[in-house]
């Protein structure tokens, strides 16, 4: 088990308008996309999130060697209980992220 | 067929001025710039008003105008003044007036405004013209009425019909990022699909190179695709730093909803000409029916009083929870008890897990804390009151009644920072439209006389 920061190239993260939250994991190499495309559940990275797992989209793109996530943001952007306008934070979470 | 010069990713961001005399010098056809995203928040929408300073937003426009003066095209922005709101509108179009009259040139100003009536978009839901996109808040008639500004996003139609004017300079209100570029390859009959494409690899500017601080790009598009060349000295457009651009703030990386249909990039090709452009084939327009565009709207929710204290001592900091709860409870049951109305206080503790709250639980503590008050109340006065009802907590508060009064570190006098109205964007839906002029506002003018 590693953290998928150890893995991958960069995780990014940014809003995708006000209502939704997209995540990219570069990961580099067609080796690394290989295990992060397997080794990364679905699943966890909602549960990470609070996201509901039937909103969540997944992308696996071997062209690019990126697995992105998008998904309504934990909480619309500005809002009371928004605590980061860009949004560019939730990456830091999910590069922490364990990686079987 | 069509070159398209950005001269960077939006107005205010600047953009390398080597790169920009090299785009001029390319003859480009038209040259388009982005004024504004939602990204920095609702207040902007809110209030009708511009990030940017109006200092540095005159700087920049001054030179983009003076591009277009020697390129002898068109410059068009959308999105101005940040938001695109009638008012953000306004305050651009007074700027370029100033500059007008201050370079003596005589201009013909096309101004395209986006704002929308709450009386008339609530006819519009009442009448089932606007449907909401997923996920979206609740709406109903009266909070439409309720937003302080509604934008509708304009598309390639509605940017052409301000280019058929025959103006110098186009000054729109919200428009999406794309249509700014797409509206004048599009007229020329080039391929629908690489144009959006294009476009959307283009709304950056420089960000789809290697390069992304150099700003400026030309995009040439023709019948079959575009092709995208750098204008920095040293950046480089890669079939993978453009392929991986359709990511970029992007919820699905294969297809971009646009006004009047969707761009499908699944079938893309990405081939590099040199070391330095890439040629983009294959990708599909698909048109969709009734024609929509999207609306923002932003309403007020409250107004904002913060304060900040910053804890150093060690059993403070190793029980900040218990402390912070504590005063929560009690300065909400004073505050209750003290003064009506509506309000909601938070204290957030900056240094433990204030970045990303409960969804942090990994997160480590350091030898210090700040902890944030907010305050949010239904008046201004009730936000000051409730923040003000919580200082001597925040300066005093003990862990237990048996110990010493403590006393914590206010950075300020006073520590209540007061942040006026706050802002909500209200609306994530579409409107359907019979022309896609319907309800947009087109007016000419000439400037600098």
């Amino acid at each position: 088990m590693t953290a998928l920061k150890n893995i991958a190239d960069k995780v990014r993260s940014k809003n995708a308008g006000p209502f939704w939250l997209t995540l990219d994991v570069f990961c580099g190499t067609a080796e690394a996309f290989a295990r992060i495309s397997s080794g990364l559940d679905t699943g966890l990275v909602a549960d990470m999130f609070k996201a509901d797992p039937a909103t969540l989209k997944r992308f696996d793109m071997p062209e690019l060697n990126v697995v992105k996530f998008s998904m309504p943001r934990p909480a619309v952007q500005g809002t009371h209980a928004d605590r980061d306008m860009h949004g560019a934070s939730f990456a830091v979470l999910l590069g922490e992220i364990e990686i079987r | 067929m069509v070159k398209v010069l950005i001269p960077s990713g939006a107005l205010g961001l600047g953009y390398d001025r080597d790169a920009l005399a090299r785009g001029i010098a390319e003859r480009p056809d038209i040259i388009a710039i982005d004024g504004g995203s939602t990204d920095s928040g609702p207040h902007y929408l809110g209030t009708g008003a511009s990030k940017y300073s109006r200092g540095s937003t005159k700087a920049e426009w001054a030179e983009l105008m003076a591009a277009q003066a020697e390129a002898g095209v068109p410059l068009v922005i959308g999105t101005a003044g940040t938001c695109g709101a009638d008012d953000a509108v306004d305050w651009l179009v007074d700027i370029t007036r100033e500059i007008a009259r201050e370079r003596g040139q005589t201009l013909k100003l096309a101004v395209l405004k986006s704002g929308q009536d709450g009386d008339a978009m609530a006819a519009a839901l009442e009448g089932g013209r606007i449907t909401p996109l997923a996920p979206a808040p609740e709406i109903s008639a009266d909070l439409l009425r309720d937003c302080t500004n509604i934008v509708a996003l304009a598309g390639a139609e509605q940017i052409q019909a301000a280019l058929d004017t025959g103006a110098d300079i186009v000054i729109a209100g919200r428009t999406t990022d794309t249509a700014i570029i797409s509206a004048l390859p599009l007229a020329r009959g080039c391929h629908p699909g690489g144009v959006w494409h294009g476009a959307k690899i283009g709304e950056c500017g420089a960000l789809a190179t290697t390069s992304p601080n150099t700003g400026t790009i030309l995009i040439d598009f023709d019948a079959e695709g575009f092709t995208i060349t750098p204008m920095g000295k040293d950046a480089r457009a890669t079939p993978r730093t453009v392929s991986a651009h359709m990511l970029y703030e992007n919820s699905d990386p294969y297809r971009l909803y646009e006004p009047g249909g969707y761009l499908d990039v699944t079938g893309a090709e990405y081939e590099a000409l040199d070391d330095r452009r890439v040629r983009v084939t294959g990708s599909e327009w698909v048109v969709t029916q009734p024609y929509t565009v999207k609306l923002e709207g932003a309403r007020r929710a409250g107004f904002q009083t913060v304060s900040l204290v910053l804890v150093r001592d060690a059993h403070y900091v190793e029980n900040i929870r218990a402390w912070v709860d504590d005063i929560h409870a009690k300065c909400t049951a004073k505050a209750k008890a003290r003064v009506g109305g509506d309000f909601q206080t938070e204290l957030r503790i900056i240094g433990a897990d204030a970045t990303l709250g409960p969804l942090d639980t990994n997160a480590k503590r350091g030898t210090e804390l700040g902890v944030m008050g907010i305050v949010t109340a239904e008046t201004e006065a009730l936000s000051r009151e409730v923040a003000k009802m919580l200082n001597p907590y925040l300066l005093h508060h003990p862990l237990t009644e048996q110990e010493e009064m403590p006393t914590f570190a206010f950075p300020f006098s006073p520590p209540e920072m007061p942040r006026g109205a706050v802002y909500e964007f209200c609306l994530n839906h579409v409107l359907a439209l019979d022309d896609p002029m319907d309800v947009f506002r087109l007016s000419i003018e000439e400037i600098g006389t």
